[in-house]
């Protein structure tokens, strides 16, 4: 399947038995092909990050976190982060409904175009962007001459180009659920006169929450780490289109400690992120 | 509050054609072997199928109708569905999924817990009340969505096999409480089962249906005393031969000849129970005036009695004691006579 997540799993109610896998059995060798390279690929994944906390000047950490630009930037990635969240769970979860549960011709064309986005450079996808809502843009120069609505280069912008990185994650996280949950539900309850709507926000929606979390989260911590899309289609000004990623490029070139700081901040909120991940959702086998 | 039905549903390889009327207060039985058709015509009244062509009434109110176009959907047909295995809402109470279908006919909160508690009530579980349905037993789950398909009072009631999920003892106990509340209901009842004890016990009339067509209808007295396919017969626990009658001469579609005790003439079934078939070593002397040369193809126990399968000039199924199993010395191979007296058939017109 294109585009799945297959690392995530979403455990609808019923799915509560145990833990199914393969668990390997103790007495098997491992060749030593297999492990030289895990081995290796364990360093090149971990050392970085090692070497991210071993150059931390964690005697100045709070100075340098005082600064104003590294509070501001935080400040904004976390609401632009979550606002581009909001608006993938308001599109991105009727979307993903339609993608599992309606039958309509081109429905495989249509998840096909909606992951594109995932393997697409967020640079093209910020380029794209300006094409479609910039002030010359097909829709933009209406939004533009009707309503006087400029979106690039704005903290709106902003939310919309991580918007436009992250919702694939949500919709295929929630597709995947609502395939796993027994449609028969929604057959129920519309045997005992729930129309169409109330079914999906009492029954189905319910039984999809843990999916729709994963996918919440998915999607946010992709919208907090966007800098591509961003760059290209809302720009760099501090204070309203500079996010975290975009401030760390940036003091690297001419405040290196700075830069590890912002970098250490967002790898914490990614392993907090991880970790609620893999306590409630995650699969561990 | 009644039902009247004119189902045709085709799909690759199956075919649905059967006509339905169910009074109010009325409950029928649905029976069928596997595949027959019988969860399509339940899923197609509900109005989660389709009809290919056809019309549906309830309470003369037209809910499906091909010649006209008309359909209406599911929730607004008031109809009450018990699934096989339920379907209680896992993230509900037992409570609330019982309110379900009152909050959805626009009662309030309160009002719908009110009546939902008064339910559960009248299915003895009260005190499971808060409970999800994970921590409910099967018997009491089953209870759980009895309640829920009734509270919102439909007028046609469809039970999905209701007992097949429970073991023998729970199935005993829910099924003479399901007997109560069917009795209380007013509307119609179409229930779907392939246990014939179950049918005999919850419905008044039976209607059997194979490879999608019906093949009898009656009472369930009826149906047990005169089968007319096999695998009623087989369900009731009789054998069933087909045959054209001359007086008290029947000779049998496999080439076989059996006297009968009632006189007929032309096509007839006959029928008589395995308990009435005598086996022998030897040939026979004597008053039982059918015999045929037989050899065991198997033997299995059935409670207090052994069904030995028989083949020969016609399929026979004879139920001897293991007393007499172990005098016959009987094993898979062995040549055997069977008798059945004539007083012992049961002959109707076919």
């Amino acid at each position: 399947m294109p585009g799945r997540t297959p690392s995530l799993r979403p455990r609808t109610g019923r799915a509560e038995g145990p833990r199914r896998g393969p668990s390997p059995t103790a007495t098997r060798r491992v060749p030593l092909a297999l492990l030289l390279p895990a081995l290796l690929g364990v360093v090149f994944l971990t050392l970085p990050l090692i070497g991210l906390l071993v150059r931390t000047p964690w005697s100045d950490l709070t100075a340098q976190l005082r600064g104003t630009q590294v509070l501001q930037a935080l400040r904004l990635s976390l609401i632009t982060a979550s606002l581009a969240t909001a608006l993938s769970l308001v599109l991105g979860v009727p979307l993903a409904w339609l993608l599992a549960r309606a039958r309509f011709p081109g429905r495989r064309l249509l998840r096909a175009l909606i992951t594109v986005p995932l393997v697409l450079p967020p640079v093209v996808g910020g380029v794209a962007l300006l094409l479609a809502l910039g002030r010359r843009g097909i829709l933009g120069q209406y939004l533009d001459s009707w309503f006087g609505i400029t979106l690039p280069f704005t903290t709106a912008g902003v939310v919309l180009a991580e918007a436009f990185v992250a919702m694939p994650f949500l919709v295929l996280s929630v597709e995947g659920a609502l395939r796993a949950a027994d449609p028969r539900f929604e057959d129920a309850a519309a045997t005992l006169g729930a129309s169409g709507w109330t079914t999906f926000r009492r029954v189905t929606l319910p039984l999809i929450a843990p999916g729709v979390a994963a996918g919440a989260v998915l999607a946010w911590a992709r919208a907090l780490g966007e800098f591509g899309a961003t760059i290209t289609f809302a720009g760099n000004f501090p204070g309203t289109t500079q996010t975290m990623p975009l401030a760390v490029y940036l003091a690297l070139q001419d405040d290196p400690q700075a830069a590890i700081v912002l970098s250490l901040i967002l790898l914490a909120v990614s392993i907090t992120v991880l970790a609620a991940l893999r306590e409630r959702w995650m699969t561990t086998a | 509050m009644s039902v009247d039905a004119r189902l045709r549903v085709e799909r690759p390889g199956f075919a649905l054609d059967l006509d339905l009327h169910i009074e109010a207060g009325q409950v029928v039985a649905l029976l069928g072997p596997n595949g027959a058709g019988k969860t399509t015509t339940l899923r197609t009244l509900a109005g989660l199928n389709a009809l290919s062509s056809g019309r549906i009434a309830i309470d003369d109110a037209v809910v499906e109708d091909t010649s006209t176009g008309r359909r209406i959907p599911t929730e607004r047909r008031g109809i009450g569905l018990l699934f096989q295995d339920y379907l209680l809402f896992p993230h509900l109470s037992a409570l609330d999924n019982v309110a379900f279908g009152l909050r959805c006919q626009g009662r309030s909160k309160a009002e719908a817990r009110t009546a939902a508690a008064a339910w559960l009530e009248r299915v003895g579980l009260s005190e499971h009340a808060a409970a999800r349905p994970a921590a409910l037993s099967g018997g009491q789950a089953q209870r759980v969505a009895l309640a829920r398909a009734l509270a919102p009072s439909p007028r046609l009631l469809l039970l999905d096999e209701p007992l097949a999920a429970l073991d023998a003892h729970t199935r005993l106990d829910i099924r003479t409480r399901l007997r109560h509340h069917l009795a209380d209901f007013t509307g119609a009842t179409l229930l779907v089962t392939h246990d014939p004890l179950d049918a005999m016990i919850l419905a008044d009339r039976l209607i059997v249906i194979e490879h999608g067509q019906l093949v009898q209808a009656g009472t369930p007295g009826e149906i047990a005393r005169h089968p007319r396919t096999e695998y009623i017969a087989r369900l009731v626990g009789l054998n069933l031969y087909r045959g054209t009658a001359t007086d008290h001469r029947v000779r049998l579609t496999q080439g076989a000849d059996i006297t009968t005790v009632d006189s007929h003439q032309g096509p007839v079934f006959v029928a008589f129970r395995p308990t009435a078939v005598a086996l022998y070593r030897t040939r026979p002397d004597g008053t039982p005036r059918n015999q045929w040369p037989v050899t065991v193809a198997g033997i299995e126990r059935r409670g207090d009695h052994v069904r030995i399968d028989l083949t020969g000039p016609l399929p026979i199924a004879a139920d001897i004691t293991p007393a007499a199993l172990a005098e016959l010395d009987l094993a898979p191979g062995t040549e055997v006579w069977a008798t059945v007296k004539a007083t012992e058939t049961s002959t109707y017109p076919a």
